[in-house]
């Protein structure tokens, strides 16, 4: 009972970790510029595969890793260069659609250079599964855990002791009035692109080990980051951070103990009642309308 | 003036009607039949999804699960219980609809990204319900469906049939009902726009708490369009689930349902024939593709980008609003 309880604990708090940091790209790109950015499942999708392909051509992990993570960084700069800021003033629907249209062309080049095969990433350390009260642990969800909690940590600290962090956040409170005390706010849309999209990045490298790793596996991964935001309240970090654990969570209970064929749907019946009585999300600001 | 000339509710229908009437000269193959066919169902579902989307301002990502409910409701009442066409069309699209106003109620209360989460969270639950209860739909395999049937009279694209003395094939009375089940559906689009319904969504588009102060009831009306979108996606999923003749659970997905709002924001968000030339340039687009091969995604990811980048609006008010300007005196003259 116990054991089989832990079980379902860890695989769901190893997943809602990931879909912490997905969710916390989605906020950081919604606080800088009020768009959802449908390609955020690409930036993991990035991340596990060019480490992985990098690493069968015989490049050291911790190279392959950063060389990634950095592919990904310039991927976001140019998402936000060369398709966000040149449609200014579209509406939010057509800015998804330029977001989903962008995620279909990386989605596109990357079924042209990996192929569109499953490809498998050696876990960091050994691949010996870790015995807990019974339960087995792969020893990849503590590399998950412990780098997930590193990065919120680390954006944190960004947030509250940098110049930059403090730069972003006046942006996404007030962007004229940012503009106004000498900040470049087109500059830091781009950081925010770019941030967000390490953060993905980083999150698809730790989490390919246990899902595997393909060209589509981005799609749903990003949907899932998405419920994870808005369970939490799109913009708050800390929504983010426990939308996507809870998320990860309620999925593996409900696998386990209900059906793993309607695991899927017990996540999008989550965010659907979390909607019906809190419209803004758990934490998500309360918004008053301007006429 | 050239606008409102495209504007214009009787000339649309009239110039629609006769690219339809004209079209069957170009059409050489059966195939190119089918094609025309999937476009005229698929436009006349985002002539729907636009009332919502276009008119009353709301976001839907999820209304393949309208269409792949309508698909199935069709597909189990005449396949597995021998039900006529007609009334499983009917009945499917009156229980979408009463599924759509218990759905929209408490949705509709959402705006902006919230609203696109929820509606993508109802579709991919229909989705995944009808994957999972293989022991009605048949799973993620499909299942087939008869050919439809109006009133006695068996319409099968394999059969062939005589009107008016002509002797034609099952595609082409397929193509004939197609077009005009298209005609009526804009037909009825248009009458909505104009009526007071119509200025009622367009004011909870302008802005909602507007609206709500001078007396429209925001809540009902937005259901009222959403249901009202449902139902077409319904219907029209019913048709394409005859006329395919064999539907999987890929007809409710979130590929299909993000397919059908681009085709609404890529022809022109509000504008009835913009969206049916979002279907056509998108139904068509991986024909032409497809001789990029494996840099089809690619190119159609990039085309997507570029159109939605440089003109925001949608294809046909860019046009539109191109021509009327190089052309506007001349036009306007005769206005």
């Amino acid at each position: 009972m116990l054991a089989e309880f832990l079980q379902y604990l860890f695989t769901g708090i190893t997943i809602g970790a990931t879909y912490a940091l997905i969710a916390l790209g989605f906020t950081l790109i919604y606080n800088a510029s009020h768009v959802i950015n449908f390609a955020q499942g690409e930036f993991l999708m990035i991340g596990g595969m060019a480490t992985v392909s990098l690493t069968a051509m015989g490049v050291p992990m911790i190279l392959a890793v950063v060389l990634a993570i950095i592919l990904a960084g310039i991927l976001g700069i140019a998402l936000q260069r060369l398709a966000i800021a040149p449609a200014k003033q579209a509406d939010v629907v057509t800015l998804i659609i330029i977001t989903i249209g962008a995620s279909i062309f990386i989605r596109g080049i990357a079924q042209v250079v990996w192929g569109k095969e499953y490809h498998v990433m050696q876990n960091f350390s050994t691949s010996e599964p870790i015995e807990v009260f019974g339960a087995v642990l792969n020893s990849q969800s503590l590399w998950v855990l412990g780098i997930g909690a590193i990065m919120v940590v680390g954006l944190v600290l960004f947030f509250t002791k940098t110049l930059i962090g403090k730069a972003i956040l006046a942006t996404s409170m007030n962007k004229e009035a940012a503009r106004l005390v000498g900040i470049r706010t087109q500059m830091v849309l781009m950081l925010a692109f770019m941030v967000s999209a390490l953060l993905g990045s980083v999150a698809g490298i730790v989490v390919a080990p246990i899902t595997f790793t393909s060209y589509d596996i981005g799609i749903i991964l990003g949907l899932k980051g998405f419920v994870a935001a808005a369970i939490g309240g799109l913009g708050s970090g800390v929504g983010a951070v426990v939308g996507g654990l809870a998320l990860g969570i309620v999925e593996a209970m409900a696998a386990g103990y209900i059906s793993s064929d309607y695991k899927d749907a017990v996540a999008f019946s989550m965010i659907l009642l979390v909607l019906f009585f809190m419209p803004r999300g758990l934490f998500g600001a309360k918004v008053v309308e301007r006429v | 003036m050239l606008n409102r000339f495209m504007q214009s509710r009787l000339r649309g229908m009239v110039i629609l009607a006769l690219i339809l009437i004209i079209l069957p000269v170009f059409l050489s193959n059966p195939f190119h039949y089918e094609l025309v066919i999937q476009m005229a169902i698929i436009a006349a579902t985002v002539v729907g999804l636009n009332l919502l989307v276009g008119f009353a301002g709301q976001i839907s990502l999820g209304h393949a699960g309208f269409f792949g409910l309508g698909a199935y409701f069709t597909g189990i009442a005449t396949g597995t219980y021998g039900w006529s066409s007609v009334p499983a069309l009917v009945v499917g699209a009156i229980t979408v609809g009463i599924i759509a106003w218990v759905v929209g109620r408490p949705i509709l209360r959402l705006k902006g990204h919230y609203l696109s989460m929820a509606t993508l969270a109802v579709g991919f639950i229909i989705a995944i319900i009808l994957n999972n209860e293989r022991a009605i739909t048949g799973g993620p395999d499909g299942m087939p469906v008869p050919a439809l049937d109006l009133f006695g009279w068996e319409l099968s694209t394999f059969g062939s049939y005589s009107l008016f003395g002509l002797e034609i094939s099952g595609v082409q009375a397929w193509y004939i009902l197609a077009s005009v089940v298209l005609l009526l559906a804009v037909w009825f689009a248009q009458n909505l726009i104009e009526s007071p319904i119509g200025r009622a969504l367009r004011s909870v588009k302008g802005s909602e708490v507007a609206a709500s102060v001078v007396g429209v009831d925001t809540a009902k009306y937005k259901s009222l369009v959403f249901v009202i979108s449902a139902i077409y996606a319904s219907v029209m999923g019913g048709l394409y689930a005859h006329f395919q003749g064999f539907i999987t659970p890929a007809v409710a997905s979130f590929e299909f349902s993000i397919l059908f709002i681009t085709m609404v924001v890529l022809g022109g968000m509000g504008s009835t024939f913009g969206v049916i030339l979002g279907a056509v340039v998108l139904k068509l687009l991986p024909q032409v593709l497809a001789d990029f091969q494996e840099l089809e995604t690619v190119m159609f990811g990039l085309i997507l980008m570029l159109t939605m980048i440089f003109m925001p609006k949608g294809l046909l008010p860019t046009l539109v609003a191109v021509v009327s300007r190089r052309f506007g005196k001349k036009a306007g003259g005769e206005a």
